[in-house]
């Protein structure tokens, strides 16, 4: 069934009777050519892309709980391409073109919003930093503006310019950056794969995976035993579980970073705000909430929640940068669980298993990588060769210490990226 | 989440600043080879469940110390000064 | 209408207010809600998708429709979002409704509600995809301004809120019967207690009970008890406060509404966010009344029987004279009994269920459901169906509902637990031992008549007790006279029509059955694909009746569908409150450094340093720029004397006869073989071989050094060097002590600064202070350490006293200095004066950079076996030729500007990704070279001194061709800072 305005209009006047089921609920099979273990949004884009790009359409992707109830169903739906350093400039200038035209790849309106970020930095040396990572993005071929203090003001006359602890003076304008609609983003791509016959099975927990002689050669669940000559791990914050069931270890920490949306308001703050002295992001919902987020917790943690501690210090962050934002009511929190990777990036990889193959260590990037990541990891595990795309999120770029992406500079503390 | 700090009792963890897993105190010796070095710097079993950590009195009398403490139920089991462990990794 | 004799406000005290700009009356002790029923006004806002005219429906935190925005007067901003049920009155309140285009009464975004059939669950995710440009032009900006509820204001101010942290043994959530009871027989026991509520009066339901507690009725009892809990020393009662959220370790947050029950006043603060450490707790936090889902169950005055009785028993206040109810429950009967006995006619009593009786004279309809509702701004009539499919039509003037009850639970499940459902009891129910030491009691554990909430609360009592290892008292646990409460649970009428389940976020029960139609069965895709639950109220009197109406759509039992995830906070907490204090300058400390008085007294822009502030530049009379500031600055320390602060720097004393080897084991290089009174430059590594910081170290004595550290790195680099000294080296005798704040300490640099320092002190020869070097001597009668070193490339010298007497000897530098025609310089001179020297900062160590990118390789000491850093620094890729290195820059035609932050590429290459070689990490304009000068970093750089490269700033415009040099532009020799 294509989705359209028509459809939409027809329905309404037969009383919504003939809308399919966006996707099947089928019974697994003994045998797929691949399976995706993961059916989150990176999980579900390689199903998609897998069939869409490399033909294969036997697959099954095996979902623990519901489609779509990680971590991108739990996030502040940031979609950007602003990074500084070679590997990661690459793949998310591809990821961004991807969500350019998505909602038409699909057929689904993941409600991709190209409303601008703009990254605040508070000091000379933070404006040189900024440059060079505006300078890469511009090298990359993506977009970025330098505003200077008085710029900024004009945009965004809300902020605390002048008696905030650290003064405002510039912000990085990325004006392709935007947000997008979470669960939206799961929902088109597993119809769209669905579509293109992938086997979606919810409720089917991994409980080991089958390995021959070195080679993978399918996975036991709760619900059956499937073979499989090729098994992707795509369950970013649980991928050392699930890697250990192969007898891997990976330079990963799981980590909770929490987030925070306030009740419906008119429109109020219209591009996505990040600030330069402390994490803090902001951005408001197409439903009118204030969708904001910080820092982890820092401590290791899978019970997707935090604490308060974290929780006031990123309200406080926003009283310092937006006062106006104190007669807002916090309405909701959650919390999610992070792979947090040794220098900050990710891990789209073969593994050293013949046939496993691993998409990990997302820290709390993942929802803006989700196209790229699915396009990359489909591609690699079609083909065995990684995507140009992605090519240096390789697994040994840690033990060698070549090809390091450590954005932040912060070194191999995993909970410091 | 409240830590009890071995010298100062307990606090919330709020005085507290967490580096990682305990592995972090395990310091190869410095011949020890690429893949020990890799393994203390990068790789970590980080399974659910109870595991040691490594903590910082940051706020307090500033004492590192290791936490036991459950990933999935958060509860703290207990903390020791790493001090205590009493063996010397340097040289 | 208000009702004479009934309800506890204070009707010697009328207050005006204001609702929508028409003003009315109300009393003390009246809510917004309340006097706005007094007064009639049934229409109190419209609803958020369909704009549908909207009232007032509970009486608690729950309400999902009373949202106002509530003006602040001269505090400014107004507060939109607030709940007029929760919003005490007081005089001059003035409120306005939200969410509509025009005036309440018409709303021209009512036209939502025609095209309601094209508005159906999910639909924007089927259409708005064509042109693609469409979206963010068009599409989202409709979306956007129908969305939302209330309006924030851009204003700055806000009124002042606080937080506070309290410790108890025991935390009652809730003060009915059970929270009551259980408060009384822990504080009996000599527990500390703290008992809180939500609403500004202890007692709960109670007030609206016609029962007896140990002889007394209900009200009596609640009263005794209340004056016996405020005169315990160890009991803390705290009404307007509500517990929104359970976390780990026995701590709670809480909101309390202090001054904003209250006319604006900066004497009190609006509200209170508390973090409380309880060792126990107990959850009497009730039930909330259930709603049916019926056609057109929405309209204004259509409201829970229990809140009905609410605004009666409280605050005399019947919704209208002509009142029907439509309940499957006991207490909806009883509840018709009291409206009765108030003056009300009850026009019917819809009861569902077939044995049902009447508790009284009023018409009753057995098995029997409302089909249909009338009235546009109030309802107006109804449609009863019986089971015999005859329909009768009434007209009335309020409905009332009860359909069951919903434990408040949700800070039970906060820590992760699913509600269990429990069939018999009908409700949703939490898993014992969800959050630790958290017992609950009452209506919240299913426990729903007073004589059962009693004695759960005394038992919980009994059970935090036992826990908290005290005694229990002898109290006996009250009495009530049993009860049984009869319910059933109502969910839904069968109709064509569209029957609410979510009033605030407007799901209807077809939005769901249309979910599971389209596959988003899970009870999580349910609520994400139709937004059920997600609106301000958190779908607190939606949520249940939404999983049985999914659970019947799908065949799947109510148990096996279950709740959602329930999260904090339990109702919305203004981050004014979570925030507090953090407005403005009060997010992190201020350092201030003992020449910030000084400096801002010659005009000097301080500059935000981490934590501390510093003095930008020092501008004179004639200077329109800072560079005209800097550049003269820079001229006293190459001609005559500059003095600086350099007290921000972090310096650590390192002490004990294992220091030398702990230093040779911190820094990269060796320190051990450093002799007493000299100094020497030095690397950290971080273990993983990149650079952390650099510094300096100073051998005091045998067994003492004072080490420095960079200002942006000093807590890093001291929580650094305590973890390698308590987890490396426990046995190594050895202390670390942080003296950044015990020194002041200021650089004097320039051919004129030792005449300059000699002078402070007596009998100092330039011999006896060798660059590199360090003396203790008296400075002006103050003991103090002087060290020979440069940041700057001139002979300098850092003059370091006791913190008191920092201020006083910056006042004789600078004195002496000018008199030398040198002076003060900032940090702005500071900068251009290392960077033509080629000294590095953290613009350079970006966390990124290896020793010998930064050409310090030789700083790795190869005589050492172990040092912190160095195996990971022995990795290949950091090891590798090709990693670009340190390089000078300057502009071939010795004008262009070159642009920290620019890219560096080979002379014609294209400005691309793949052929960036490099960057520009600081940069700035010689005046003493006369051209502008640039570090960087390019591949292999130190094979290109004399090659020319393309700096490329796509930012600003600026392509300059450079050419590498050495990073050292000037006295490459070090002739001057050393001879």
């Amino acid at each position: 069934m294509r989705y359209s305005g028509l459809r939409v209009i027809a329905e309404g006047l037969t009383g919504q009777k003939s809308w399919a089921r966006a996707w099947r609920d089928p019974a697994p099979k003994a045998q797929y050519d691949m399976i995706i273990i993961g059916g989150g949004g990176h999980g579900l884009a390689t199903a998609y892309y897998l069939a869409k790009n490399h033909g294969i359409t036997n697959i099954a992707v095996l979902e623990k709980g519901y489609l779509g109830g990680g971590n991108i169903g739990r996030n502040t739906t940031i979609v950007r391409a602003n990074y500084l350093l070679e590997g990661n400039s690459q793949f998310y200038s591809h990821s961004l073109k991807l969500w350019e035209g998505l909602e038409q790849d699909l057929n689904y309106n993941v409600m991709h919003s190209q409303r601008g970020i703009i990254n605040l930095f508070h000091s000379d040396g933070q404006r040189d930093a900024f440059a060079r990572r505006g300078n890469a993005m511009i090298n990359q071929g993506d977009d970025a503006i330098l505003l200077e203090r008085d710029e900024l003001r004009r945009m965004i006359p809300y902020l605390d310019y002048d008696q905030t602890r650290f003064p405002i003076f510039g912000g990085l304008y990325h004006k392709r950056g935007g947000t997008a609609r979470h669960d939206a983003v799961a929902w088109g791509y597993a119809r769209a794969a669905d579509q293109r016959g992938v086997d979606l099975i919810q409720n089917c927990e991994v409980t080991g995976i089958d390995i021959h002689q070195g080679r993978v050669t399918g996975v036991q669940t709760t619900r059956g035993a499937m073979t499989a000559r090729k098994v992707g791990i795509v369950v970013a914050g649980r991928s050392s579980q699930v890697a250990a069931m192969a007898g891997l270890r990976l330079p990963i920490e799981s980590h909770v970073l929490q987030a925070f949306v306030t009740e419906g308001l008119k429109p109020v703050i219209d591009h996505v705000i990040t600030y330069g002295m402390g994490h803090f992001y902001i951005s408001q919902s197409d439903k009118g909430g204030l969708v904001f987020g910080g820092d982890l917790d820092f401590y290791a943690s899978y019970a997707a929640r935090g604490n308060l501690p974290t929780a006031e210090h990123v309200v406080e962050t926003g009283m310092t940068l937006m006062p106006m934002i104190g007669q807002a009511k916090m309405l909701r929190s959650w919390g999610g669980i992070m792979d947090m990777s040794s220098d900050g990036s990710p891990i789209i990889d073969k593994s050293p298993i013949e046939g496993l193959y691993l998409n990990c260590g997302w820290c709390y990037g993942g929802f803006k990588a989700v196209p790229g990541s699915g396009y990359a990891f489909a591609h690699l595990m079609a083909t065995d060769r990684p995507h140009q795309s992605a090519e240096r999120y390789r697994l040994d770029r840690f033990e060698k210490g070549r090809g390091l992406m450590d954005e932040e500079g912060r070194g191999s503390q995993h909970n410091l990226h | 989440m409240r830590i009890p700090c071995p010298i100062c009792g307990e606090r919330d963890s709020r005085e507290f600043r967490p580096k990682g897993d305990i592995t972090y105190a395990d310091r190869p010796a410095a011949e020890a080879g690429n893949a020990a070095w890799h393994s203390y710097l990068h790789l970590r079993d980080n399974q659910p469940g109870e595991i040691v950590e490594i903590w910082r009195h940051a706020h307090g009398c500033g004492a590192w110390i290791s936490v036991t403490r459950n990933t999935v139920s958060h509860a703290v089991l207990g903390a020791k000064l790493l001090r205590d462990r009493g063996q010397d990794h340097a040289g | 209408m208000r009702v004479e004799g009934k309800g506890r406000i204070n009707r010697d005290k009328p207050l005006k207010f204001t609702f929508d700009g028409k003003t009315y009356q109300g009393f003390e002790g009246d809510t917004l809600a309340s006097a706005l029923l007094a007064n009639d006004v049934a229409l109190v806002g419209r609803s958020f998708k369909y704009h549908r005219p909207r009232g007032i429906v509970t009486a608690g935190s729950d309400d999902p429709n009373g949202l106002v925005e509530l003006s602040r007067g001269p505090y400014g901003a107004a507060i939109p979002n607030t709940r007029a049920t929760m919003q005490s009155l007081y005089e001059g309140l003035d409120a306005k409704s939200q969410n509509h285009l025009g005036p309440l009464g018409f709303d021209l975004l009512a036209v939502n509600d025609l095209a309601a059939p094209f508005l159906s669950a999910g639909f924007y995710y089927k259409t708005f995809m064509w042109p693609r440009r469409f979206w963010e032009a068009v599409y989202e900006p409709l979306i956007r301004r129908a969305a939302g509820l209330g309006r924030l204001s851009r204003e700055m101010e806000a009124e002042p809120s606080e937080k506070a942290f309290a410790h108890c043994d025991l935390l009652v959530i809730g003060a009915g019967p059970a929270g009551l009871t259980a408060a009384l027989v822990a504080a009996e026991a000599g527990a500390d207690v703290i008992l809180v509520d939500e609403n500004t009066e202890l007692g709960g339901r109670l007030w609206l009970e016609d029962v007896v507690i140990d002889d007394r009725p209900a009200q009596t009892w609640v009263t005794q008890i209340w004056a016996k809990l405020s005169a315990m020393p160890n009991v803390r009662i705290m009404p307007r406060c509500t517990v929104t959220g359970a976390y780990d370790g026995g701590t709670y947050g809480m909101i309390e509404r202090v001054g904003i029950d209250h006319a604006p006043s900066d004497t009190i603060p609006r509200e209170c966010f508390w973090r409380i450490t309880a060792r126990a707790a107990i959850l009497a936090t009730g039930a909330v009344e259930r709603p049916i889902a019926f056609a057109d169950n929405d309209r204004p005055a259509i409201m829970m029987a229990g809140a009905m009785r609410a605004y009666l028993d409280r605050h005399g206040v019947l919704p209208a004279r002509k009142i029907a109810l439509f309940v499957s429950t006991d207490q909806g009967h009883r509840d018709a009994l009291a409206l009765q006995a108030a003056g009300a006619t009850i026009a019917a009593v819809i009861d569902p269920r077939s044995d049902a009786t009447a508790f009284g004279d009023y018409p009753l309809y057995r098995s029997a459901e409302v089909v249909a509702t009338r009235g546009r701004k109030r309802i107006s009539g109804i449609t009863i169906r019986d089971a015999s499919g005859k329909t009768t039509d009434l007209d009335i003037g309020a409905l009332g509902i009860s359909g069951g009850w919903n434990p408040n639970i949700h800070l039970a499940c906060h820590m992760g637990a699913r509600a269990i459902w429990h069939a018999e009891k009908s409700c949703f129910l939490a898993p014992e031992g969800a959050v630790p030491a958290l017992t609950y009691a009452g209506s919240a554990a299913g426990y729903f008549s007073t004589a059962e909430c009693l004695t759960s609360g005394f038992a919980a009592a009994i059970k935090a007790l036992s826990e908290l290892g005290l005694t229990p008292p002898h109290t006996p646990c009250p009495i009530a006279p049993p009860s049984h409460e009869r319910a059933k649970p109502h969910w839904v009428v069968s109709g064509k029509k569209r029957a609410w389940i979510d009033f605030a976020n407007d799901v209807t029960t077809k939005d769901i059955r249309l979910a599971a139609q389209e596959g988003y069965q899970s009870v999580e895709h349910m609520k994400r694909y139709t937004t059920q639950g997600m609106a301000p109220d958190q779908g607190r009197s939606s949520n249940t009746t939404a999983i049985a109406v999914l659970a019947d759509a799908t065949g799947r039992g109510i148990a096996e569908t279950g709740t959602t995830t329930y999260r904090p906070p339990f109702v919305p907490v203004s981050l004014g409150a979570i925030g507090a204090g953090a407005q403005g300058k009060g997010f992190a400390p201020e350092r201030l450094t003992t020449s910030h008085a000084a400096s801002v007294a010659r005009g000097a822009p301080m500059v935000a340093t981490g934590l501390w502030y510093r003095a930008s530049y020092f501008p004179q009379n004639g200077e329109t720029t800072w560079l005209q500031s800097c550049n003269r600055e820079v001229g006293y320390v190459r001609n005559s004397v500059g003095v600086v602060d350099v007290s921000t720097l972090g310096k650590i004393a390192v002490s004990g006869p294992d220091a030398a080897r702990f230093l040779d084991f911190v820094y990269s290089n060796i320190m051990s073989t450093l002799p007493e009174g000299r100094v020497r430059y030095g690397l950290m590594l971080r273990e993983d071989g990149f650079v952390m910081d650099d510094g300096t170290c100073a051998r005091i004595g045998s067994y003492d050094y004072v080490i420095t550290t960079t200002t942006a790195a000093a807590a890093e680099v001291m929580a650094h060097l305590e973890f390698v000294a308590q987890v490396f080296c426990p046995n190594w005798k050895l202390s670390l002590t942080s003296t950044t704040e015990a020194w002041a300490q200021f650089a004097v640099a320039g051919p004129k600064a030792f005449d300059l320092v000699s002078g402070l002190t007596t009998g100092l020869l330039r011999e006896d202070l060798p660059f590199m070097g360090w003396v203790a001597r008296d400075v002006l009668g103050v003991p103090a350490r002087i060290f020979r070193i440069s940041f700057s490339g001139e002979e300098g010298y850092e003059i370091a006293v006791p913190v008191g007497y920092g201020a006083s000897l910056y006042d004789a530098l600078l004195t002496r200095a000018e008199a030398m025609g040198g002076g003060p310089y900032g940090v702005e001179a500071l900068n251009v004066l290392r960077l033509e020297k080629g000294f590095i900062t953290h613009a350079e160590i970006n966390g990124r950079v290896t020793a010998g990118d930064l050409g310090m390789a030789g700083l790795l000491s190869k005589k050492k076996s172990d040092f912190i850093g160095r195996a990971g620094a022995a990795r290949e890729g950091l090891l590798d030729p090709a990693r670009p290195a340190l390089i000078g820059l300057r502009p071939v035609d010795d004008r262009s500007k070159i642009l920290a932050g620019g890219h560096l590429f080979e002379a014609d290459a294209k400005p691309i990704r793949e052929s960036s070689k490099g960057y520009v990490s600081s940069a700035c304009f010689s005046p003493t070279l006369g051209h502008p000068i640039a570090l960087g970093f390019f591949v292999e750089g130190r094979a290109r001194h004399g090659d020319q490269v393309k700096m490329v700033d796509h930012l600003r415009g600026q392509e300059t061709l450079c050419e590498i040099c050495p990073p050292v532009f000037f006295d490459p020799d070090g002739g001057r800072m050393r001879d």
